[in-house]
């Protein structure tokens, strides 16, 4: 049974991706436009050629971030839906520890992305106490931060950092991500050293959680609370601690698109929804380090694939929002395809 | 002879392990069948084969003379088969009624026709004798009634063969005659039982026959007529059973725990503790007799810093523990085997390994600078299981798998190996086996001659009488009597606990 359920924790991501795709070739059908065409346009927009390597990579770094604070806050048995929220204070706080502050790189870049960690972190740490003191309940407190993070970095960026062009100054060269080597050798592509962060980061949150004693009273907390308070484990404090590393990792992805694919924060009109891919990316990934990276790389590749699918193919992006939407769908109610699977297994008898 | 249930050659694999093999279990009509064993003998493994929730790799099922094929749980119930299960499955905010007709509700012009079941539900009541009320929310009604509704829920469906699954495990001593009654009227009504349990007297008292499996292998049905307590035991277990309890006089020593005056008010403003003033001492094993719901609980929250006291002092080795946070009371000098095992004791998803250090994760050698060490963690559960006869595949298995016997032992091996000065034993051997409360009151004892301090909470008045030096009555949060268990008796007992008053008592 063990080793069927490993080998289900692979199957089911899978199989809902090839449900995904199947289902999304009908609704290319269905409205007129050539699933083929479209897919191989989506192949070559993802495979076909370094620039889009870069590209993909680009567009995983924030996102294996984001899913590694849904997750981590899930293995301790908490739902952190403020990654959003998390991500733009630690954006915002990148931004201004690179604009303000004058340091050599080694220390300019380490600096800005701890800032933007020690933001999310905060920002996390707020609900986390909350739950902990108040039995206030995280999903309702951490939509509300979300919002409450938009409108106060829209307007700290317009009260003190206003640049023209509704945005911050672009951050120090000494700040910044960004690398003329990566660049070049993947054909002037967006990528930026953040995927370096982001690997590091996902290998903190498995060592984080499986092999030390903060995360042993951390998943113990989120399994059982009263069995952790028997053990002498300082439940409130663990929930405050998960929240706050959860926001950490929120914060860093926030830091990818300040110091590296933009070099400055925009007036957000409406959230990134990066944070909000996180949980999806998180799902996907089965809540764990190398899930996530895997699930973000999927959700990346499907994002940028997107692009080459409506230039070349004419299919608006937008199929591919559904196609994305389908995969987590079919994730989401993997008893569905447990059921599938079961029923092939059984030698197709019904 | 036709037997209503006959389960032949029944083998049930899991990865790793037989739970059941080459099991045949053949049951007349209208008798009292008892299917013996102790906790992971796969007891629960055969019946859930029975009512279809597995599928056996090898064997044959016949109900009534009918071969069954592709049994699932909906072909169990069309046969009349019905299962009482220990965890209750009931809807706590629905009626009764509501309760029982779920799933299989009868609808009238489109509605759900609650009033004609309601009378349905109150005329089966009264035909098993079950007085139960329709009407009655589930979460007002007491655990036995409960139970009863379970049964009442089989037999709105029809049930002709009824399963309980360990029935007894959850009832007071007044509950369980009282259910033994409503088995005996089933049986007279034509149904006919199986009831899985591992206490020997209940099956003495009302089984026909009894068939006995070990380590999931048929041992053999006998009359029940034919046989005594000994003997069952003795195939159950595969060895001679002690059940007096061999200890010899104890050496009480100085005082470990000390209570002196302990109040606790609870949210609702009662003083669930009240005055409270209790001594251990060293070398001794202290028994608490009361009825459930006089402070027991709280008692034990207090002393282990669950819980905080409004007043009073309470000293542990010397030192001062009052409202000290759990982990400096545990440092103390303090091993809890709790009273609910599956809240407190053990985090079912860890593994039992993980569980095994729950206390001392944090310390050397399970962990270095906040890096955990797997290996001394799992060698040290190999070790402990090993000791404590844990039956588990291995240490990386979750908590959650084993039977509730290895769970506890489990949780003892964990407490007792830390060797405290001071051990709280509260409800040790509940839903346990003979095998496995023998090896569990030999453990207590030999902690009390290792010159340990025992505290043991138990509502079974035989387990208090028989493993004490001393009891303590508790009644209404107070400690009203101490008395020898050599020289009390239970009625005497019975009615220090309900509140009566002893001539000359020094408490």
């Amino acid at each position: 049974m063990e080793n069927q359920k490993n080998w289900m924790k692979i199957a089911v991501p899978v199989i809902s991706v090839i449900l995904g795709l199947l289902i999304g070739a009908i609704i290319m059908a269905v409205s007129e436009y050539d699933p083929i065409k479209a897919y191989g346009a989506l192949f070559q927009g993802v495979f076909g050629g370094s620039y889009f390597l870069g590209e993909t990579v680009r567009q995983m770094t924030p996102l294996i971030l984001s899913g590694l604070a849904v997750a981590f806050a899930f293995r301790t048995g908490l739902f952190n839906i403020g990654v959003e929220g998390q991500l733009l204070v630690g954006w915002l706080a990148s931004v201004y520890v690179g604009v303000t502050v004058d340091a050599p790189a080694v220390i300019h870049i380490p600096l800005a992305i701890l800032a933007a960690g020690v933001a999310g972190g905060l920002w996390g740490a707020v609900p986390g106490f909350l739950k902990a003191r108040f039995q206030v309940h995280e999903v309702i407190t951490t939509i509300m931060m979300n919002y409450i993070a938009l409108y106060t970095t829209n307007a700290i960026i317009r009260a003190y950092l206003l640049a023209p062009g509704e945005r911050t100054e672009a951050v120090a060269k000494s700040a910044s991500l960004k690398s003329v080597w990566l660049e070049n050798a993947t054909d002037y592509s967006t990528i930026h050293y953040g995927f370096i962060v982001a690997l590091i980061a996902a290998a903190v949150m498995w060592f984080v959680l499986w092999r030390t004693t903060t995360g042993y009273e951390l998943r113990s907390v989120g399994f059982n609370q009263h069995a952790s308070q028997y053990a002498g484990i300082n439940v409130s404090r663990n929930i405050v601690l998960s929240m706050a590393i959860s926001g950490a990792f929120a914060g860093i992805a926030g830091s990818m698109e300040g110091l590296g694919t933009y070099q400055y924060m925009t007036i957000n009109a409406g959230f990134t929804g990066v944070g909000f891919d996180g949980i999806a990316v998180a799902l996907l990934g089965a809540n764990s380090a190398l899930g996530v990276i895997f699930g973000a790389a999927l959700f990346g590749g499907l994002k940028i694939g997107a692009l080459n699918m409506q230039s070349i193919a004419g299919v608006p992006t937008e199929i591919i929002g559904i196609v994305i939407a389908l995969i987590i769908f079919f994730v989401a109610c993997s008893y569905l395809v447990h059921w599938v699977v079961n029923k092939v297994n059984k030698g197709g008898k019904i | 002879m036709e037997y209503v249930i006959e389960m032949r050659n029944i083998r049930k694999e899991f990865p790793g392990i037989v739970a059941n093999d080459d099991i045949t279990l053949q049951v007349k009509k209208g008798e009292i069948h008892a299917l013996l064993g102790e906790n992971g003998a796969g007891k629960s493994t055969l019946m859930n084969v029975l009512f279809g929730l597995y599928q056996p790799e090898k064997g044959e099922i016949f109900v009534k003379g009918k071969k069954v094929e592709n049994n699932d749980p909906n072909i169990a119930n069309s046969l009349g088969i019905g299962m009482v299960h220990q965890h209750f499955m009931l809807v706590d905010k629905f009626t009764v009624t509501e309760n029982i007709i779920l799933g299989k509700e009868p609808v009238k012009g489109g509605t759900v026709d609650v009033k004609s079941a309601a009378a349905e539900v109150a005329k089966l009541s009264k035909q098993y004798g079950l007085s139960v009320n329709p009407n009655a929310r589930i979460e007002d009604i007491s655990v036995g009634m409960q139970q009863r509704v379970e049964i009442l829920k089989t037999l709105y469906r029809g049930a002709e063969i009824l399963i309980f699954d360990e029935p007894t495990a959850v009832l007071t001593p007044q509950e369980i005659k009282e259910l033994i009654q409503i088995m005996k009227k089933l049986v007279q009504e034509g149904k006919s039982i199986i009831l899985i349990t591992h206490k020997l007297k209940e099956i003495m008292e009302v089984c026909d026959r009894c068939t006995v499996i070990r380590r999931g292998r048929s041992i053999g049905t006998v009359d029940v007529e034919d046989t005594n307590p000994d003997a069952l035991a003795a195939m159950m277990v595969g060895r001679e059973v002690n059940f007096k309890v061999e200890k010899s006089d104890s050496v009480p020593k100085h005082p470990v725990l000390q209570m002196d005056d302990v109040t606790v008010v609870d949210s609702r403003k009662v003083s669930v503790v009240d005055g409270l003033s209790l001594t251990v001492h060293a070398g001794e094993i202290l028994g608490i007799a009361g009825v459930d719901g006089n402070g027991q609980t709280e008692m034990l929250e207090v002393i282990t810093g669950l819980r905080k006291a409004t007043s009073g002092k309470i000293m542990l080795n010397g030192k001062e523990i009052t409202n000290k946070p759990p982990r400096k009371v545990t440092e103390s000098g303090l091993g809890h085997i709790p009273e609910d095992r599956h809240k407190h004791g053990l985090v079912l998803d860890f593994s039992v390994g993980e569980n095994i250090v729950l206390q001392t994760y944090y310390k050397k050698p399970y962990s270095k600078g906040g890096i955990l060490k797997f290996k001394p963690i799992f060698d040290k559960a190999e070790k402990l299981i090993e000791e404590f006869d844990v039956r588990t595949p291995n240490v990386y298995t979750p908590a959650r798998a084993l039977s509730g016997g290895n769970q506890q032992k489990a949780i003892i091996a964990r407490e007792v190996d830390r060797s405290p000065d001071f051990l709280i034993a509260a409800q040790p051997t509940r839903g346990l086996d003979v095998g496995a409360i023998e090896f569990i009151h030999s453990k207590l004892i030999q902690e009390r001659d290792n010159g340990k301090a025992v505290l043991l909470v138990s509502f079974e008045l035989e387990e208090v009488m028989n493993v004490s030096d001393r009891i303590a009555v508790i009644y209404e949060g107070k400690i009203t009597a101490i008395v020898d268990p050599k020289e009390t008796t239970e009625q005497e007992l019975g009615l220090l606990m309900a509140g009566g008053k002893k001539a000359g008592v020094i408490a």
